[in-house]
């Protein structure tokens, strides 16, 4: 993305593949469309480089505060005119956050497209805050707070992203921060964040669905060509998460049924060249049909739990690996023995030529699936965008997952899920000791 | 790897078919990408589940992942993944359903196993201890949350008679008394052609599917389901009421009015009706309750969140083949008691009843249900889903016949299932109160 660069407008097409079309407006917005015949509708999905990296010390969850209520009124309409308009379409704007980005996205009907684009940019570029707005969400975000102490899930993998990271680190800390946090809040926190963040030069738009490309990025273009902003300022290098030794934590929540084990490792960045080898590693392990290596042995042969699974997020910055389990309470150590001795077997031994190739196999023919629907569609070509892996990822992938050796996964494997650096934490109704 | 050049737009009619053996097939060519998508629904669920018995249906279904006579334990993984695909099962009031979707090259794969699941499933005695303990981890990890604990409740409260009562994953002891042969003697009675649809959407040709179907489905012999037996639920005659007090930080508000069936006629007002009062939510299983309903505008939304009471409104009422429940639950923000809420609600309530809707509410939901049938098409999973499940609960037409009909509801309609429906005597009340 280039900021300063003319109106290039530009659409660039691919051969094959999905071949989106591309634009970069004068003030930096990024426009991706795609048009699809599936159902008369269109999705539209924004981003903003406005995640929960960029939350200020002392003011965790602004972010997420900004995501609950951006939409509730801009300096051209109330929060009930934007209500009535988009409910009489019968679309639903959803807002949500994640480490780098907040995201605006919602699917109308092929007819409705440039009266709801207009009342998104609008919800983009000139949100209010209103003091009564921002005092109504306070109250559903403390809810939602209170809800989370309470999901023993939810109280397993933030313990363990606390431990992993530090609190001082973006990816130690809840997304919709704390009660004390979320009570220091106020307008003039949400506006802030919004004219630090909420730029032309971080936003990226993605169209997909029964509208021509170049329909699209005109009216794009309209709704956003006259909005400036100055560039978002990077935020500075956060700390490096604490060295890991074998550590944990037992959180007892003794009003529940069962138990819920988070246990991981802080594993890579997506720019990582061995990122590749990881994916491929994470699928064998905890992925690849019923939950891989691990839903092999603990749901299918030991009958000890309905999910299990690992899950890699590797973003901007090196993401956590994370294996998630839910096992009676009596079961949690024998659980966490099985973890401990499938990630050291793959360790040691790595996986095997049948298991490459299953799982290689499996990753390069479910993209079809992947980009079914519009959404679908909509939210690989924001992916694609945020991490600039090109418009023909799609085309290229393949290869670049078949390239990948036996040996390679190996390496991730022991590098990335030695069980004595492992991070444990356990909830529910549980009070014996750490695994 | 298949590409995604855009393919010409085309989506067939509905071809309907019935083999000798009673085998319902139903196809449908849609050509946006390419693949293809099994389903086979079988007419049993956990309301045709007897006492001593409650959750068998859905532990059948888990059983049916294992192995079968022409298909290995240990091969049952790697059939459709080596297709990219992606495989599954659920099981609910009314029906038990598998799918596959994979790349279309995958089809007589698909097609094989789900004939193999009909007639040849193993039940291993040791694979059916296994799952006994997984079955209980996921009764146990539903009971972590609060709101399903309260759906569970007021439920079997609400409902005294009809198998409708007892959760779809059945209740704690039955699952620990239950043998292997209750489970195959359900898999054997129920698993038969002449209670299952088959369904296939995709690039797929009708003509070269029904030749595939016919050759793994055709030499699998009917057998007679037997009499089932069903209570109807007398009516109820006062406002019944529950309230869990557990430890926990959030309070939960959920009513139940007793509602119709699909074909009722009641059901379209009804669905209309919860639109006005919750944003429309559309009449996919799968897909509707995941995206959250247009409701900023909706009279609960405005009532409840907007004034702080609440932090989440959500109504549902589900498509069956009996009468079931329409509920409306809600999430009491931090600190307001659940008295409030529950007056404010019933509040609302009671000036539908009394007032109906406006012309403009009800155009607004005729609106957003519309754009709802149409988003709810973007996927053959989903567009296969809907087939199959009209067809165990109703027929699959009634769907196909849907957006015509809202058109043709009235305000009367409407303002009288309100009246009717939503009747103090015909409701249930449940309260989850966290003791902290």
């Amino acid at each position: 993305m280039n900021p300063g660069a003319v109106d290039q407008a530009r659409t660039e097409s691919r051969p094959r593949g999905l071949a989106p079309a591309r634009a970069v407006l004068a003030s930096g917005a990024t426009i991706m469309a795609k048009e699809t015949r599936t159902t008369p509708a269109v999705t539209l999905h924004a981003n903003l480089r406005g995640g929960t990296a960029g939350d200020p010390d002392g003011q965790e969850g602004v972010a997420h505060f900004v995501s609950r209520t951006i939409d509730r009124g801009t300096e051209r309409q109330s929060a009930d005119a934007i209500a009535e308009q988009l409910d009489s379409r019968g679309v639903t704007l959803s807002t949500s956050v994640g480490r780098h980005v907040l995201s605006l996205a919602c699917t109308c009907l092929a007819q409705d497209f440039e009266d709801v684009l207009t009342i998104v940019a609008d919800v983009i570029m000139r949100p209010t805050f209103a003091a009564a707005e921002v005092d109504r969400r306070r109250g559903e975000i403390v809810t939602l707070i209170r809800q989370d102490q309470d999901n023993p899930a939810m109280v397993a993998v933030e313990g363990l992203n606390a431990m992993l990271y530090g609190e001082g680190h973006p990816y130690g800390r809840r997304v919709r921060g704390t009660l004390d946090s979320v009570e220091r809040i106020d307008g003039h926190a949400l506006r802030r964040f919004h004219a630090g963040h909420c730029v032309p030069s971080s936003l990226s738009l993605a169209f997909v669905g029964d509208i021509q490309a170049d329909r699209a990025i005109d009216a794009a273009r309209s709704a956003f060509g006259a909005w400036t902003g100055a560039p978002v300022l990077e935020a500075g290098t956060p700390p490096a998460p604490p060295p890991a030794g074998r550590r944990g934590r037992v959180i007892p929540m003794m009003n529940k049924s069962q138990a819920d084990i988070a246990y991981g490792f802080v594993a890579i960045a997506r720019s990582d060249p061995a990122y590749y080898a990881y994916v491929l590693m994470n699928n064998i392990l905890g992925q690849y049909s019923l939950g891989g290596r691990l839903g092999d042995r603990i749901r299918e042969q030991q009958g000890m739990a309905y999910y299990v699974f690992s899950a890699l997020e590797a973003s901007l910055m090196p993401g956590p690996l994370v294996i998630r389990a839910g096992v009676s309470p009596s079961n949690v150590m024998k659980a966490v023995a099985t973890i401990d001795a499938e990630l050291a077997r793959l360790a040691t031994e790595g996986p095997t030529e049948q298991e490459m190739g299953e799982s290689t196999q499996y990753l390069i023919g479910s993209m079809p699936r992947t980009l079914e629907t519009n959404m679908g569609i909509a939210s690989y070509l924001q992916m694609v965008e945020l991490f600039g892996l090109g418009l023909d990822y799609d085309v290229r992938f393949p290869d670049l997952l078949s390239a990948v050796t036996r040996d390679e996964v190996h390496d991730a494997a022991r590098h990335a899920i030695d069980p004595a650096r492992a991070t444990v934490v356990v909830t529910g109704p549980y009070e014996g000791p750490l695994p | 790897m298949a590409t995604l050049e855009h393919m010409p737009e085309s989506a067939s009619a509905v071809r309907e078919e019935v083999l000798d053996n009673g085998l319902h097939v139903l196809i449908q060519s849609v050509h946006t990408a390419p693949l293809a998508t099994v389903w086979c629904w079988y007419g049993v669920g956990s309301k045709d589940e007897t006492p001593g018995l409650t959750g068998v249906s859905h532990w059948v279904e888990h059983m049916n992942f294992k192995g079968t006579t022409n298909i290995p334990r240990e091969q049952v993984k790697g059939i459709i993944e080596k297709y990219g695909g992606y495989w599954n099962g659920y099981t609910w009031i009314d029906q038990t359903t598998y799918t596959e979707t994979a790349t279309r090259d995958a089809l007589d794969h698909m097609l094989f196993i789900e004939a193999e699941r009909m007639h040849g499933c193993l039940y291993d005695p040791a694979d059916c201890e296994s799952e006994r303990t997984v079955i209980i981890s996921e009764l146990q990890g539903g009971e972590n949350d609060p709101e399903q604990l309260l759906d569970q409740e007021l439920t079997a409260t609400a409902f005294r008679a009809h198998g409708y009562r007892h959760p779809t994953i059945g209740w704690l002891s039955d699952l620990q008394t239950m043998t292997r042969d209750d489970l195959h003697g359900h898999y054997k009675r129920f698993y038969v052609p002449n209670n299952a649809t088959l369904v296939v959407v995709g690039d797929v040709e009708p003509s070269d599917v029904m030749r595939r179907v016919a050759s793994h489905f055709g030499t699998i012999q009917p057998a007679e389901v037997g009499r089932r037996r069903q209570t109807l639920e007398p009516e109820q005659l006062g406002e019944r009421r529950l309230t869990i007090s557990k430890e926990g930080t959030t309070a939960y508000l959920k009513i139940g009015f007793h509602a119709p069936e699909v074909t009722g006629r009641d059901f379209l007002p009804l669905l209309l009706l919860d639109a006005v009062l919750t944003g429309a939510k559309g009449v996919n299983l799968m897909a509707s309750f995941r995206t959250p309903p247009p409701q900023r505008s909706a009279r609960l939304y405005h009532a409840l969140v907007d004034t702080g009471l609440a932090s989440a409104v959500n109504g549902a009422l589900a498509p069956t083949a009996e009468p079931y429940l329409y509920t409306i639950a809600m999430t009491a923000t931090d600190g307001t008691p659940l008295a409030r809420l529950e007056e404010a609600a019933l509040g609302e309530i009671d000036r539908v009843r009394a007032g109906g809707v406006t012309p403009q509410e009800l155009r607004k939901a005729k609106n957003q249900l519309r754009a709802r049938l149409v988003f709810e098409g973007d996927s053959i999973t989903n567009i296969a889903h809907q087939l199959g499940f009209f067809e165990t609960i109703a027929s699959w037409q009634w769907l196909s016949s849907m957006g015509q009909s809202i058109e043709s509801v009235t305000l009367e309609d409407v303002g009288a299932v309100a009246a009717e429906r939503l009747r103090a005597a015909s409701r249930t009340i449940g309260c989850f109160e966290p003791v902290r």
